[in-house]
């Protein structure tokens, strides 16, 4: 492909014809400017000029090497603008560019490096997991491509999960965390203020500090028992213990993605919350993701 | 025409001094106003919106361009960590680029959908948050400024002289678009919406 498509033939010629007249012209220059000329000083004498009283000019060539330095940049710029694209339209005897070089990078990486992702993408990701070699893989990749959110010991953040502790908000088999990698994954829990008002937030609240086996303000944890019955069942289940297909978390597990403390519950319950996992199909592709959910798999199988 | 004539006439040698360092310029940069691949807009690429535009300036503001570049260079390392490589048709309606010249933290020029706005949220405020490894200055600021858009619709008028195809309904609509929205919302429209044009990951 020929990146330089002109709007019109004329700067095709504007930059041939300037580059070689501007080769033409150096050489020219060179030339003249060392030609000998009539009533000169001979090589060796002096010019007869002369500053503050003795200081005098010898008449001496250029450097020999100077000279041919200055003829060998001329040589090299012409065999450069025959072998390279240069002249305007005209790609060069070699047929170099930019993109094919970088193609043969890919290609020569692909060779290489595409038996080994294709073999492993074969096997099992549970096997894989237990495969120290495809770990090391996965590994790098993960500290490249996920530790940005979920850190590079994988232990996440507030908002971003930890996915070494074998809790799960979309579920931790295989395949599942696969699809996860690939097709990333959008929370929606909403707010619930305008619902709630100020009262039930905290009363709703309450009650799920106690889910998860804390010690709650009674009166407001069983005015809040009645609320989550109605309002957040639907996803969290009656029980508390969230729904995978959802992502909905667990509440009575006492891991808390955003934080445990009533205040911030408080936080999510009125705000909700929206946690985004963004999609890497496009990105990583189907191998390296195989690789990756062996990685983070076996994260939380090896304690 | 001898050598002395040159060096004892200042006003001829200037004229040829800059006779000789122009044809760099008129070789290398003027017929790139007149290229197709540096003056038409990749497919899909959309002008930025209100809100990115003022994202951008913000970025601008703060100085972002010093660590961060927004060119992928078309090396395999590159192109697997960020993605493919930036051409010059995603840059037309940058007025100016922001390709910068220095990493000191990641290059941005795709970096958009890549992180959840959540994510921006959190590392804008403070990055050791969400990685604490980063050496990046948190910018908490953002979060309490708020844009009023006196400016946008002007900005927007500047960038379409320059040949941004703004509609009119886009500048009539610009400080509404923006009024009372954070910097940090901006300024994330803007990240979010870095290098879209071009999905495919090479």
């Amino acid at each position: 492909m020929n990146d330089f498509v002109f709007s019109s033939e004329f700067w095709n010629w504007w930059v041939i014809l300037l580059t070689v007249g501007n080769i033409l012209a150096c050489w020219w220059l060179i030339s003249w400017a060392t030609k000998r000329r009539a009533g000169e000083a001979a090589t060796g004498d002096v010019t007869g000029h002369s500053w503050d009283e003795t200081l005098q000019e010898y008449n001496n060539p250029l450097p020999r090497w100077w000279l041919w330095m200055f003829h060998l940049t001329l040589v090299f710029g012409l065999v450069y603008l025959a072998l390279y694209p240069g002249l305007g339209k005209f790609s060069g005897y070699l047929g170099w560019t930019e993109e094919s070089q970088y193609d043969a990078e890919m290609q020569q990486a692909a060779e290489k490096f595409d038996p080994i992702f294709a073999a492993y993408a074969q096997k099992d990701i549970a096997a894989l997991a237990a495969d120290d070699q495809a770990l090391k893989v996965g590994q790098r990749l993960f500290l490249n491509y996920c530790s940005t959110c979920h850190g590079s010991d994988a232990h996440g953040s507030p908002g971003f999960p930890n996915l070494s502790d074998n809790d799960w908000l979309y579920g931790g088999e295989p395949e599942t965390i696969k699809t996860t990698i690939l097709d990333g994954r959008q929370g929606a829990m909403p707010a619930w203020k305008d619902a709630l008002g100020d009262a039930g937030v905290e009363e709703v609240s309450a009650y799920v500090v106690q889910l998860s086996g804390r010690e709650a303000d009674a009166a407001k944890a069983t005015a809040g028992k009645a609320r989550f019955e109605t309002m957040c069942v639907a996803c969290h289940g009656m029980d508390g213990k969230g729904n995978k297909a959802l992502g909905a978390p667990d509440l009575t597990d006492n891991i808390w993605l955003y934080g445990g403390s009533p205040g911030v519950i408080q936080q999510t319950v009125a705000q909700g919350r929206n946690g985004k996992m963004p999609a890497h199909r496009e990105f990583l592709g189907e191998h390296k993701a195989h690789l990756l959910a062996a990685y983070v798999y076996s994260l939380s199988t090896q304690k | 025409m001898s050598h002395e004539v040159v060096e004892k006439n200042v006003g001829l040698l200037a004229l040829l001094v800059i006779l000789v360092i122009s044809v760099g310029g008129l070789v290398e940069i003027v017929p790139l106003f007149f290229l197709k691949s540096t003056t038409e807009p990749v497919e899909g690429l959309m002008p930025r919106t209100a809100l990115e535009l003022e994202g951008r300036d913000i970025y601008i503001r703060e100085g972002c361009y010093v660590c961060h570049s927004q060119m992928i260079r078309p090396f395999r390392a590159e192109t697997e960590r960020y993605g493919h490589y930036s051409v010059a048709g995603e840059f037309v309606y940058d007025h100016p680029f922001q390709w910068g010249s220095k990493r000191t933290g990641p290059d941005l020029a795709r970096v958009g959908g890549r992180y959840s706005d959540d994510w921006h949220r959190v590392h804008l405020m403070n990055p050791r948050d969400v990685v604490p490894e980063s050496n990046m200055p948190g910018f908490p600021w953002l979060a309490e400024n708020t844009l009023d858009g006196a400016l946008t619709a002007k900005k927007m008028e500047t960038m379409r002289i320059l040949g941004v195809p703004y509609t009119d309904a886009d500048i009539a609509g610009a400080q509404a678009a923006v009024a009372g929205k954070t910097e940090l919302e901006a300024l994330i429209a803007y990240l979010q919406n870095m290098g879209t044009a071009i999905k495919t990951g090479r």
